[in-house]
């Protein structure tokens, strides 16, 4: 450990994680554009959110590939390996630090260490996010992108807008999680501490 | 007027088989050779049907107009074979000579529709050489749209298919003009996804301006001023609800204001689709987070003073 905190996010993990930032906040601006699009009053004009989004979206699906390689052939990929014993109650015990603990100042339950970066709450939604909603939101792109790839009929209703509505619901998810994602990493013993974290790699042992 | 309805009705589902009198003229009109005694060699004689005067008989006996016999639109003289040369000059009955003021035909608005084809580009540059029926084959038209059968992607494919047959047809583009034919493709070569855009929405969404009387406007707009702008289409007040799904909009008017859920059924728009269940989910969900953050971030700042 290095006087400065735990050196936990490497320079490859933390690039990818500036690239997606930026490619999930543009993803969303320009997604909610496109959605709720009115000709009066266009948040962005519909040919540059359309060109925006198709753009951020294939660079973050290839961040998702590179990001799924590199976590394979690093240690990382072992933080998204829940420990199914006993994880309810881990997660209960993390939310009632969050709702109760954190304000009397009780110590955190789960302490971050090199080989444990994740608490148990946010195990959950990292796994549910990064294994779930993102290769949903990355597929549907690439049928929405490629339709002729897409069944004209899905369940009886057209194939475009099947896939859609799974995009669009996955994209509300992920913007979900960027809310909580934002707010909880403020949660520490400054409110930007844990931003800092992410930019230089290194993790205080106080916060978070 | 009902037995009318009733009879076009017929016409459409189960179509009519031909009159006698018609099947006299289908025996060489509905077929690409025919065969006749040349009286004056005393041989009989095999001839090619000129494609303009072949009547797809199948096609006609499944058509709007199926229940007419041939006779009821030429002259019964053309029963006697060769054709007397003075039948060509003939005028031939035009659509609004049988469907202009009739009570019967009000509500397809045929007199509105006049008066549209005459302002659109293809009167205002051929004058009368252009004709109804150049886009609606009188020998095969069948009412696609309001029919409760139809689905909105075999309205687009008809409709679609009325322009492509000359522009997308050289020798029956010519027959109207010596201009050279523009390439659709390269013309539209600025719409993105193209394939898609064509199979799923006619050429009269951009081409027409939008009409608040006519269920499809007939007045075709020169191409400077066709729509261009995406947003025309693809946002919350999409021009398509006054066009292609006009028909299923009035319909489904009482929904809350939702007229857009109709376009959820066959096809997607991106800005105009809205899901109303999975809206008001995602804004409870989403207000809920927002309060939770809330009262997490004010109970912070209580708990630090």
């Amino acid at each position: 450990m290095s006087n400065q905190g735990l050196y936990l996010y490497p320079v490859w993990l933390r690039i990818w994680h500036g690239v997606n930032a930026l490619g999930i906040i543009l993803l969303i601006f320009t997604g909610i554009s496109m959605q709720y699009g009115n000709i009066d009053y266009p948040l962005l004009p519909f040919k540059v959110s359309v060109m925006i989004h198709n753009i951020s979206g294939i660079v973050v699906s290839i961040g998702y590939v590179v990001f799924a390689i590199a976590n394979h052939f690093s240690n990382n990929a072992k933080q998204y390996v829940p420990n199914y014993k006993g994880f309810g109650q881990r997660i209960m015990k993390q939310t009632t630090y969050y709702v109760f603990g954190y304000f009397k100042g009780e110590p955190k339950p789960f302490p971050i260490t090199k080989d444990n970066k994740f608490n148990p709450l946010q195990r959950l939604s990292y796994i549910t996010v990064m294994y779930i909603f993102v290769p949903l939101i990355v597929f549907t792109g690439v049928g929405l992108l490629y339709p002729e790839l897409i069944f004209s009929k899905i369940f009886n209703m057209g194939g475009v807008q099947f896939i859609a509505v799974l995009h669009a619901i996955a994209g509300f998810f992920i913007s979900l999680f960027l809310i909580i994602h934002l707010y909880v990493a403020s949660i520490g013993k400054h409110p930007l501490k844990n931003y800092s974290s992410i930019i230089t790699g290194y993790h205080s042992t106080e916060d978070h | 007027m009902l037995l009318f309805s009733t009879v076009n009705i017929m016409a459409q589902d189960e179509g009519n088989p031909l009159s006698e009198n018609s099947q006299v003229c289908a025996r060489c009109h509905g077929n690409k050779y025919y065969t006749f005694h040349n009286e004056v060699t005393g041989t009989e004689v095999r001839k090619r049907m000129n494609p303009y005067l072949l009547i797809d008989t199948v096609k006609y006996t499944q058509a709007t107009h199926s229940f007419f016999s041939c006779d009821d639109c030429h002259s019964p003289d053309y029963a006697v074979y060769p054709h007397a040369s003075n039948l060509k000059l003939d005028p031939k009955p035009s659509c609004i000579d049988c469907h202009g003021g009739d009570e019967s035909f009000a509500k397809y608005q045929f007199d509105d529709i006049d008066v549209e084809v005459q302002n659109s580009v293809h009167k205002i540059a051929h004058g009368e050489q252009f004709k109804c029926e150049m886009c609606h084959d009188l020998h095969s038209y069948r009412l696609v749209a309001r029919n409760e059968n139809s689905k909105i992607k075999d309205i687009v494919v008809q409709d679609n298919q009325m322009c492509l047959s000359c522009h997308n047809n050289l020798t029956k583009y010519q027959i109207l003009t010596d201009n050279q034919k523009p390439e659709i493709l390269a013309t539209h070569d600025w719409l993105p996804n193209q394939e898609l855009h064509f199979l799923n929405v006619r050429c009269i969404e951009c081409h027409t301006p939008i009409t608040d009387t006519l269920m499809v406007s007939h007045k075709i707009l020169p191409k400077e001023q066709a729509v261009h702008l995406c947003s025309d289409c693809h946002s919350t007040n999409s021009i398509l609800r006054s066009k292609l799904y006009k028909y299923t909009v009035m319909e489904s008017r009482t929904d809350q204001g939702y007229y857009n859920s109709v376009i959820l059924n066959e096809a997607y728009v991106i800005g105009a689709n809205r899901n109303k269940y999975l809206n008001i989910l995602s804004l409870a969900i989403f207000g809920l987070t927002l309060l939770g953050i809330s009262i997490h971030t004010i109970t912070r700042i209580i708990n630090k003073k």
